[in-house]
């Protein structure tokens, strides 16, 4: 069945009650029944919740063959945690039928790229997926598909229960024996720990695992002692210095800070730039970049931000520190600097996922965004973005907050390069559609800036400024002329991994790759 | 750098029929964007070996590219192989010329 972004849909993945992709407000007023976890009564008085090793733990909080598991990625590239949890559950306790549903998987996480080859996790739901385990996945080495989720549509999952999570394995950077336990106060500090609070709540054992013990009550907390069943310390919860692979810092790349100053010039140009404006910004070069162009129109303006949302730099605590941000709501400290501002800084706090981005919640803050600045692997001339397959077909990418904040935010700007090495970033249809083109107003590449035709008043707002933008279609033939128009990929009828609307509906499926060969076995050219 | 020499000329120009391949030549590296070609003498035939990280998109273009840069320069025996990195077609011909070039002892090598 074909959905809203014309992305054909099995029958055989719509089962369940699972729905096709129906517009971005189709859930709109609709309700979800929440789920709540089974939890273990502690009514004895206990001295301490310390366990001496993960496998007992395990054992204590009744691991078992199908379960589900989950961990957070705060520590980013340099998380130990999620790799020591699938270790115990798979080798020490020889479990089965496991299913891993993390914030996002990477590098870090490589085991479980053997574990699935070895058919010992069989379920995976996450919210990104790089390196081997994008590569065995891709491969259909999981006998369902993968389920890819953005930010905030991970929290509506679990709270309708579609994920229900056995035991959650949160790092903690600090905890006492009883599991008050934060992203800072230890020696490996991530700060926020916004995407592992949300599961304490909703799965039925949490078992906290820090490398610092400190003495009770560890207040403020990120998660509460009230929902956690043990606490384990290991010798390193991960290397903090991993957090960020460089430490994010301004780019000097002329194209990167060109792109940079076209999009802080779009959003000054619109009529929601004015004091009390919110803003988003990812950490890729162009889209930090943003911030320091910002800070020029604020101070010409003069006006503040109210708020500013998600993932979080040092650049923008430098801002804040400066005095142009009232108040940061942060899931996730992309570096170091960030880190150390979180809990020290007033304004600068800490939120869950949940309210970050759930369209099945209340009030999550990406409604109340107005700008956000994104990146992209692919844009096609739909306006439909790609960010977790590569050109190749094979995933490697991560949705996060993307679908989230483009639909929430009044306007979405994408920042990209035109071309990749020879891949043409925009394109005629996008492999994997990961936000729909209808969340998405601005493109700016290094060849030129286009507006979204759905939004005449943006077009109108750009040449009031003399701002110049041309069609989407010329950025995409422009890209094409240099780096040559592609074949299409060829696909296998196998679905490896479902990609979920941040509403739960089925917004594309992505297919097992049939690699293309050139080199027929000893085939003389002949001309 | 240094101006064409008149073998090089003569190829690019199209003046020979056939250009053979002499003896094993490399041109290019595995940098991104780059290709790197290598050729090697063959007395049955000319044949093409394609490997690339941009295959499932270009690889029929790679080819085709290849192959006209060869029927260009009059090669008609000899085994190619090209290691790409998402290089652009002016970059593929460039190298494929250059390994040719080489196989000629009509071109430096260290580039």
């Amino acid at each position: 069945m074909k959905n809203a972004v014309g992305r054909e849909i099995p029958d055989e993945i719509l089962k369940n009650g699972r729905e096709v992709y129906q517009g971005k407000n189709y859930k709109d007023g609709k309700y979800i029944k929440k789920a709540s976890p089974k939890s273990r009564m502690f009514v004895k008085p206990q001295e301490s919740k310390l366990v001496a090793t993960l496998k007992e733990a395990c054992i204590q909080c009744g691991a078992h063959d199908g379960m589900t598991f989950s961990f957070h990625t705060e520590l980013r590239n340099g998380d130990y945690v999620g790799a020591m949890a699938a270790r115990v559950l798979v080798e020490e306790l020889g479990l089965k039928n496991i299913t891993v549903a993390a914030t996002s998987l990477g590098a870090a996480q490589d085991v479980i790229a053997d574990y699935i080859e070895q058919g010992r996790i069989t379920g995976v739901q996450t919210s990104g997926v790089r390196g081997r385990i994008g590569e065995v996945i891709s491969a259909g080495k999981l006998d369902a598909p993968a389920v890819i989720r953005s930010h905030g549509g991970r929290p509506r999952a679990v709270e309708a229960d579609e994920v229900h999570i056995d035991i959650a394995f949160l790092a903690a950077a600090s905890s006492d024996c009883c599991g008050n336990s934060s992203g800072v106060g230890g020696k490996n500090n991530f700060g926020s720990m916004g995407f592992g609070t949300h599961d304490a709540h909703y799965a039925d054992h949490t078992i906290i695992v820090t490398d610092t013990l400190v003495d009770f009550p560890n207040l403020p907390s990120s998660v509460s002692a009230i929902d956690v069943d043990a606490v384990v310390v290991v010798d390193d919860i991960g290397d903090a210095g991993k957090i960020a692979t460089k430490e994010a810092r301004m780019t000097d790349n002329p194209r990167e800070l060109m792109m940079a100053k076209n999009a802080a010039a779009v959003i000054a140009a619109t009529p929601y730039f004015k004091d009390g404006f919110s803003f988003q910004t990812g950490v890729g070069g162009p889209s930090l970049a943003v911030n320091r162009f910002l800070e020029e129109h604020m101070r010409e303006k003069n006006i503040r931000m109210s708020f500013a949302l998600g993932g979080t730099s040092k650049a923008i605590c430098d801002l804040m520190d400066k005095g142009f941000v009232r108040h940061i709501l942060d899931t996730q400290d992309f570096d170091t600097g960030a880190a150390a501002h979180i809990f020290r800084t007033p304004g600068h706090h800490e939120i869950s996922l949940s309210e970050y981005a759930n369209a099945g919640n209340k009030g999550a803050y990406v409604n109340k965004l107005d700008y956000v600045v994104l990146a992209a692997l692919e844009i096609d001339t739909n306006f439909n973005v790609n960010v977790i397959t590569g050109s190749d077909g094979i995933l490697r990418g991560a949705p996060g907050g993307h679908p989230d904040t483009a639909a929430g935010s009044k306007c979405c700007i994408i920042v990209t390069p035109l071309t990749r090495g020879r891949m043409a970033t925009v394109c005629d249809e996008v492999v994997t559609v990961t936000t729909p083109g209808d969340c998405v107003d601005v493109l700016v590449t290094d060849y030129g800036i286009a507006v979204n035709p759905l939004r005449q008043d943006l077009i109108e707002c750009l040449d009031k400024a003399g701002i110049e933008h041309v069609t989407i279609e010329q950025l995409r033939d422009k890209a094409y002329s240099l780096v040559g128009t592609p074949d299409k990929l060829e696909w296998e009828d196998k679905v490896v991994a479902i990609v979920e609307a941040r509403d739960g509906t089925v917004l594309d499926v992505v297919r097992k790759i049939k690699p293309l060969d050139v080199n027929a076995e000893g085939e003389e050219v002949k001309f | 750098m240094r101006y064409p020499t008149n073998t090089q000329k003569n190829i690019l120009k199209g003046r020979f029929e056939t250009v053979n391949i002499n003896a094993e030549a490399v041109a290019g590296t595995l940098e991104s964007s780059d290709a790197q070609v290598t050729v090697r003498p063959s007395d049955r035939g000319l044949f093409v070996h394609i490997e690339s990280s941009v295959m499932n998109q270009y690889g029929r273009q790679i080819k085709a590219t290849v192959i006209e840069t060869l029927k260009g320069l009059g090669v008609r025996f000899g085994n190619v192989e090209v290691v790409d990195k998402g290089a652009l077609d002016c970059t593929i011909k460039a190298r494929v010329e250059c390994a040719v070039m080489r196989s000629n002892d009509a071109s430096e090598s260290g580039v």
